[in-house]
């Protein structure tokens, strides 16, 4: 439930779900942002889910808070129920080239590298939110002893189709950008597609993402299929 | 045969930016669009455009252009010193003015004067390839049209189609200077120290130099915050004012990232965002408390006065 909705500023709603961060409240906010996105209203003009917040933004000159917040307030939103949240399977490659932060990894866990990797690909991921850079799924959760801070120094460039770690998330870099996340392996797959005017991105808000190892080998072939 | 404009330079920041792109904050693709609204509307309106045609925005220094092709009319808009250059003969270009222009003529934008971002609309249609429906250049995504990246030397812009009615249109109009920009107070506003709150609405801060399309960088007293200097990270919109730990707040501006984890001390008043992003990098800025309905009422009321002045030309 929204715990909270307030402005934030004079053109967008601000949805408090609360100060945790777990897969439930999440899935709240995913509730919401899901059936605002159905009524598909011409006057809201973004719609931001992330952890725990959702931020409906609206054009100033169409509608104004009152409308949207009674908007929110009346949303059905049990009527959205989505039952087949898809599960999607993401290839990674940990060869020593791409396993960029496996040494610090080890190091901060300490816990050995068969051990992260075994740990890393035997679970289900559920997708909280995308963004920061277009695509990126922020993925959770990690087990307690698999949770590292972000680097002291961040790179200049992380390449595109990092898999990367940092507290309870695992992330994808979409192409490359400077970041600040412990890089264990890289993906062949295009988890964002700049060529595709309708979902462009593989993996939305609410998803299921499972990590298959693959080997350099089929790693390098994976795009001649 | 081609109509085109041939960029002899390029100058220092020129994109093209239409009405920008909605509805993708959800994956992570910002808003973009022309910085200053209202002068982008006002120049589309000038040469007999649609209103939300694309433009070609420029900061500080404009591009020089030479056009090849029939006749076509153009308009400038913003505070900007340019020169027609017609068979040698240079004429002093007045903003918010249509002028007709032919082959071989040429249109040096110089600069902007006290501002940042001036607009060049070109009557009828420019031959690019949307992105999500829009043209708008994203450089730091690589989003939009010209592969998402800033126009360049030697390039050529296509013309699609050249309005028909090319009768001149003009209005009286000056760009009226800030005094104080009014902000609505933002949810993490009682993160910040008593001391800190009252730096940001009575002290002047500073734009730095390291201000662009995502965000307005401020210097000047620091703002402290006693409570986190981290949130999770939540969506932002336009005109957000976050603070990080060094005390130093950042506006969000068209491109900005789409979710942030710094607290928000702040929410830019939609009424002043046209004028805020004209603030240019090294003059002075004074914020001043607003509440929502006063918003709501201001923009309601520049709205309309943009409306008149679209309806006077």
């Amino acid at each position: 439930m929204i715990k909270n909705i307030s402005n934030l500023g004079d053109a967008a709603v601000y949805c408090d779900f609360g100060k945790e961060v777990n897969k439930s409240v999440n899935s709240e906010v995913i509730k919401y942002f899901k059936a605002l996105k159905k009524e598909n209203l011409e006057s809201i003009n973004n719609l931001t889910p992330s952890y725990n917040k959702l931020i409906v933004s609206y054009d100033l000159r169409k509608t104004n808070f009152k409308e949207v917040k009674k908007l929110i307030e009346n949303l059905n939103v049990n009527e959205t129920q989505d039952k087949n949240n898809t599960k999607i399977e993401i290839p990674v490659c940990c060869d020593d080239q791409f396993s960029l932060d496996i040494k610090r990894l080890e190091e901060k866990l300490k816990i050995n590298r068969d051990k992260i990797l075994k740990n890393f690909f035997s679970k289900e991921y559920f997708c909280y939110m995308t963004g920061f850079i277009a695509g990126m799924p922020f993925l959770g959760d990690l087990d307690e002893n698999m949770r590292v801070p972000r680097l002291e120094t961040p790179r200049v460039k992380v390449p595109k189709g990092s898999v990367a770690l940092t507290e309870q998330f695992a992330n994808i870099y979409t192409f490359e950008s400077p970041g600040g996340w412990n890089i264990l392996g890289n993906t062949p797959l295009d988890v964002f597609d700049n060529s595709k005017e309708v979902e462009p991105n593989l993996i939305n808000p609410g998803d299921t993402v499972v990590f298959k190892q693959i080997n350099i080998e089929e790693y390098n072939s994976y795009n001649d299929k | 045969m081609t109509n085109n404009f041939e960029i002899i330079r390029a100058g220092v920041n020129t994109t093209f930016q239409d009405q920008g792109r909605s509805n993708l904050y959800h994956i992570g693709i910002p808003f973009s669009g022309a910085m200053d609204n209202r002068n982008y509307s006002l120049a589309n309106k000038l040469t007999g455009n649609k209103l939300n045609s694309p433009v070609i925005e420029f900061a500080f220094q404009g591009p020089h252009l030479k056009y090849t092709g029939e006749k076509i009319n153009i308009a400038v808009t913003g505070d900007v010193v340019f020169k027609i250059i017609k068979s040698g003969t240079e004429i002093d270009g007045n903003c918010y003015e249509s002028y007709q222009i032919e082959s071989g003529d040429q249109i040096n934008l110089i600069s902007t004067n006290k501002s940042v971002y001036g607009y060049l609309a070109i009557g009828g249609g420019l031959d690019l390839k949307l992105q999500w429906n829009s043209c708008s250049i994203n450089t730091k995504a690589n989003i939009g049209s010209n592969d998402g990246k800033k126009l360049e030397n030697g390039q050529k812009i296509n013309i699609l189609n050249i309005n028909s009615d090319q009768s001149k249109r003009k209005i009286n109009y000056i760009n009226s200077k800030v005094e104080n920009i009014r902000v609505i107070k933002g949810p993490n506003f009682d993160y910040f120290s008593e001391e800190g709150k009252k730096i940001f609405f009575e002290k002047e801060f500073t734009v730095s130099k390291l201000s662009d399309r995502m965000g307005m960088r401020l210097e000047g007293s620091k703002i402290e915050n006693i409570v986190n200097t981290n949130i999770k990270s939540e969506g932002l919109i336009k005109g957000v004012i976050q603070v990080p730990a060094d005390g130093n707040p950042i506006i969000m501006l068209s491109d900005h990232g789409t979710v942030g984890g710094y607290p928000k001390i702040g929410v830019v008043a939609s009424v002043d965002y046209d004028r805020l992003v004209q603030i240019s990098p090294g003059s002075k800025v004074k914020f001043k408390e607003i509440n929502l309905s006063d918003a709501e009422t201001l923009f309601k009321l520049y709205e309309m006065e943009t409306q008149n002045l679209l309806l006077q030309i």
